[in-house]
Order: C-alpha cells, then structure tokens, then sequence
C-alpha cells in the first residue's frame, strides 16, 4: 500500500513503511497530527473485510488484535500511546481483514481487491 | 471451566486466531501436577526449506525476516556461518561494528521485554497500556531505552529493523566516525536508565522458583558473549559451534509441532540467564557494580530473577556500545571478501533470547544445498516446562486465574518468541 500511496499522496503528508514490532509507532508519529495507520487484521471478519476505525475517539474494539506475533500488537501501542498521552489529535486505523499469514504467502485475490480499495478510500480522506 | 475427580487443566492459548503459534497447557490431577506442555511456534521451518537453491549471500536478509526483534541475531549468525564455509575470518572494525550492531539489538529487545511484557506481569497488570496510565515514567523510561536501541540500529544497520547495510564479509556501507559520534549523548542518557532498570528490577516482588536444568552459552575469553565464542555449559562442556549436533540434539515429540533439544541428554536453558551465570566475569565494571549493588551474584538460579539479569545485560550493552564508538576506526573497506567454495560453514551468536546456531552446505559457486537453523527458543522449551512444572506444584491451590498469570509470568521469564503475543492470550481453565 505505501508503495501505491508514495507520489500519489498531498503535500505535506508523509508515507512511512515500519516493519518488526509496533511499539515503533509510538516514535514514529510523534510530532504528527494526523496520521492513518494501516495493517492486517484478524478478527473473525470475512478475508478482504477493510475495518475503518478512528482511535482518537476512544480505545479500539477488543476484537480488533492486530496480527502481529512477536510484540505487543498495534492496537496495544495504540493503547499505550493513549495512556501516555502521546496519541495523535486524529489517529485512524485502516485494518484489512488477512487470510493467510503464512510466510512467504502472497496476497488472496479477496485482500489485494480489499487493498486497492483502502488507497483510493485513504486518498480520497487526504484530499 | 469444570472441576471434579480432582483433575484441573489449565489450558493458555496465546495466539487463539492463529493457528499454531503457541500455547500453554498444564494438568493437575488430586492437587499434583500431571503434566506440563507448551506448544510453540517454529518459523526457521519454512526458512530453512526457502532457502536451499539460494546464493550464499542472499541468507542474512532472508533469515532477517524470521523475527521481528530479533533480524541482527539472524544476520550474524548467517553470516559467521557462511564465512566459515568459506574459510575467511572478520576481525577487526569491522567485526567491532558488527557488535556494535548487536548491542543495539540487544538494548532494543531486552528493553522491550523488561518494560513492556514483563514488568507488567511483576506488578500485576494485564498488560502495559494499563501499567503505563499508573506508572508513565517507567514506561516513558522504557521508550527512551529502546529509542537509544533503535538508533544504534538505525545508524550502524542503515535501518531500525531488518538492517540493509549488512552482507557476508561485513558491511555495504560503514558510518563515518562522526555519524556514530551522534550515538553517545542518546547512549549515556540510555546507560543512566539502564542503571534505573537494575535497580527498579530487583525491587519487583521476585516469585520464588529453583531451577535444576544446564545452562549453556558462547563463552569468549576476555569479552561477555555476543557475536562469537565457543559453546560452554555449566557442568563444565566446551565445543565448538562446529560441533554443536554431537552435542545438542532435537528430538520430535509427538504432541506438538516442534522439536525438543538436550544437551548431552540433559535439559539445558540458554539466555541471559545462562551468558550472566557462565561470563559474569566478562561484564563491564559498571554491570558489575550494579549486580553488586543489588546482590545479585552467580550462581542465580531464580529464573524471575532474569528481568533483573535482562536489565544488567541492557546496562551492560549501552556501556559496550560506548566502548566501542570512543574505539571505532573507519575501515578502509566496509567489507572483507568472501569468495564461495563447497564447504559446510557453522555460525552462532547469542541472540537476546540465547543462543542461535546455523548450519549451511554451499556448493562451488556458494548455492546453499541445505540450511539448518536452531533457534533458542526451542532450544528451552524444556527448560520453561521444567520451571512451569515446578512453579505449578508450589501453588497449586492458587485460583486459577491467578495461576494462569504467574505461569505466563514464568514463561515470559525466558522471553520466547511467542511471550510478545500477549494481546492473542486466551486462557482456558478446565476442571474435568
């Protein structure tokens, strides 16, 4: 997705790819007032679902993990970011339902469809 | 839950929605413990089989990305391997940049586990969001340590995760000394916290426990064990890492997906644990002191005690780092040469969570024909069912929620790659 988004993006809006573990993101978007925050997600929903949840208004579902393996998950950061008070003014998370998290696997025809939609849906927010 | 005929099972599911990746069961039956089982997740599987067919130098990016926390580990290991089947030896600042490398991993990861999977569990909190709405110094102090980590990472590695500067032989690209000059002030800002972290660890109510297992870890005259040693246990064995399969065996046990490992026979525990116990000797003053200071001396075999020893390890890192920025030399060439020759090559380096070992056979024109990968959580699986089984007789007759939570605790003392998933854990009391 970051790849689609870079140069299609409005001035002032910064793509960023992080890898590994979440609680990155709590550095990474210091200083931003906005920022939209995309992943995978498991939560039961059909493979290729795209969940849209604005955080900055209250803590997220419990049925939202997302479906990283080797840290706290994204929502957790999300959580702690909150409780540190270094959440952004406006913080939306993107979460496209997986399903496969296989390694090595490639995208499902339902979760590339799903991804096309998530660019043009976030570009049409940034607009 | 059900109770009755006085059998009680205890079942923690830490990934429920993903399949397989890692679970916690124990059984108790008229107030004993019947059996313990832990279930764990093994991703080198999949690697060791993608890799065969591949260049020689393409393995420590790809082994990059069988973990998260820990991609230097990986990188090093493969690398030290492949250097091995080709018969050239890294030394130099080249090798100190490497370690330098590690260091940032390893205050990354320990800082990580200590602050915000553990120490929530020592003061009885269900996970770190909540600790930090009580206790936002201690977490803001943990940020700021894994910060420091970070950008150690991100200087020397080229990136925070999953590094693109490194390649068989050494680097692509070497930082200047004016580049790694900018680590210091964010290193000794992190040493002060680290030196906290010791402190603030050994205040934590420690939960009594004895471990009876082996431990094992790269040992390395002169040096705390990092990125290269020989292979030593507490009971007195030392081999090369070219000769870790006469030694370390895995077996497959037919109730989980993974491979158990012994030593010799025995059941072993590799980590901070195991590196505090056989290379005390080998920290820096400072760590030293601060073990000293909070009476924690080897022989330790309280395995709570590892948050303490996980936070010395940080102190110690940030202070090794320093060492060797002030000592760094820019090299003439980021890199040493590593022309391919058919060979079988061996590397292990002591990853935050112990000790990982890999095994490549090339072929003429360095194309890996077999990889084997010993990662050291499965290497302790063992070990942590010994500690579960051994915690769950002392408090047996503690409720079972609360049971449930000190056996993650005990579990997490080991740092596992399954401990980080907390936010999956499901925990499933049953009393047939």
């Amino acid at each position: 997705m970051a790849q689609r988004l870079r140069g299609r993006v409005p001035s002032g809006v910064e793509v960023r790819e992080l890898e590994g573990e979440p609680v990155s993101l709590v550095e990474a978007w210091d200083g931003a007032s906005e920022v939209f925050v995309v992943d995978a997600v498991r939560s039961g929903s059909p493979p290729g679902m795209l969940h849209r949840i604005d955080a900055s208004t209250g803590p997220l579902p419990a049925t939202l993990s997302a479906a990283s393996t080797h840290t706290l998950g994204v929502g957790e950061a999300i959580e702690l970011a909150r409780a540190l008070g270094r959440l952004p003014e406006r913080l939306v998370l993107y979460g496209i339902e997986a399903e496969s998290i296989a390694a090595g696997a490639q995208l499902t025809p339902s979760v590339a469809d799903a991804v096309d939609d998530a660019v043009e849906r976030l570009l049409e927010e940034l607009a | 839950m059900a109770e009755g005929n006085g059998r009680r099972t205890i079942r923690t599911d830490f990934l429920a929605r993903v399949e397989g990746e890692g679970a916690m069961r124990v059984v108790i039956r008229d107030r004993q413990v019947a059996d313990v089982e832990l279930r764990i997740y093994e991703p080198p599987r999949f690697f060791e089989a993608f890799l065969r067919g591949r260049s020689y130098l393409e393995a420590p990016d790809i082994t990059a990305r069988i973990c998260g926390i820990c991609p230097v580990a990986y990188q090093m290991s493969a690398c030290s391997a492949m250097e091995d089947a080709c018969g050239v030896t890294v030394d130099g600042p080249i090798r100190d940049l490497r370690r330098l490398l590690y260091c940032g991993e390893w205050i990354e990861s320990h800082a990580l586990h200590v602050f915000l999977l553990h120490a929530p569990d020592f003061l009885g909190y269900d996970g770190a969001p909540a600790m930090a709405r009580d206790h936002p110094k201690v977490v803001e102090d943990g940020l700021a340590l894994k910060k420091a980590g970070n950008e150690v990472m991100r200087v020397v590695g080229g990136r925070e995760i999953h590094p693109i500067h490194v390649r068989v032989g050494g680097f692509y690209r070497a930082p200047s000394r004016r580049e790694l000059g900018a680590l210091v002030e964010p290193l000794e800002r992190a040493r002060e916290i680290a030196l906290e972290t010791v402190r603030l660890t050994a205040s934590l109510p420690m939960p009594e426990l004895e471990f009876d297992y082996e431990l094992m870890a790269l040992t390395s005259p002169g040096e705390y064990p990092i990125d290269r040693g020989r292979i030593a246990s507490s009971s007195g064995l030392e081999f090369g890492v070219d000769e870790f399969q006469r030694h370390v065996v895995e077996e497959h046990v037919e109730r989980s997906n993974a491979l158990h490992a012994t030593l010799d026979g025995r059941v072993y525990l590799t980590g901070p644990i195991a590196r505090f116990n056989l290379s005390f000797d080998e920290l820096s003053p400072l760590a030293r002191e601060a073990a000293a200071e909070v009476e924690l001396a080897p022989p330790s075999t309280n395995p709570f005690h590892s948050i303490v020893i996980r936070s010395l390890e940080t102190l110690y890192a940030c202070d090794e780092a320093l060492r060797l920025i002030a000592d760094y030399e820019e090299p003439d060439r980021p890199f040493v040469d590593v022309p391919p020759r058919a060979g079988v090559g061996f590397g292990a380096t002591e990853a935050p969570r112990g000790t990982l070992w890999h095994r490549y056979e090339l072929d003429d024109d360095g194309t890996i024909l077999d990889a084997k990968i010993v990662p050291p959580t499965s290497q302790n699986q063992k070990a942590i069912e010994g500690d579960l089984y051994r915690f769950v007789e002392r408090h047996v007759d503690l409720p079972d929620d609360e049971l449930g939570l000190r056996c993650e605790q005990a579990i997490r003392n080991h740092d596992p790659c399954i401990s980080c998933a907390t936010h999956f854990l499901q925990l499933e009391v049953d009393r047939a």
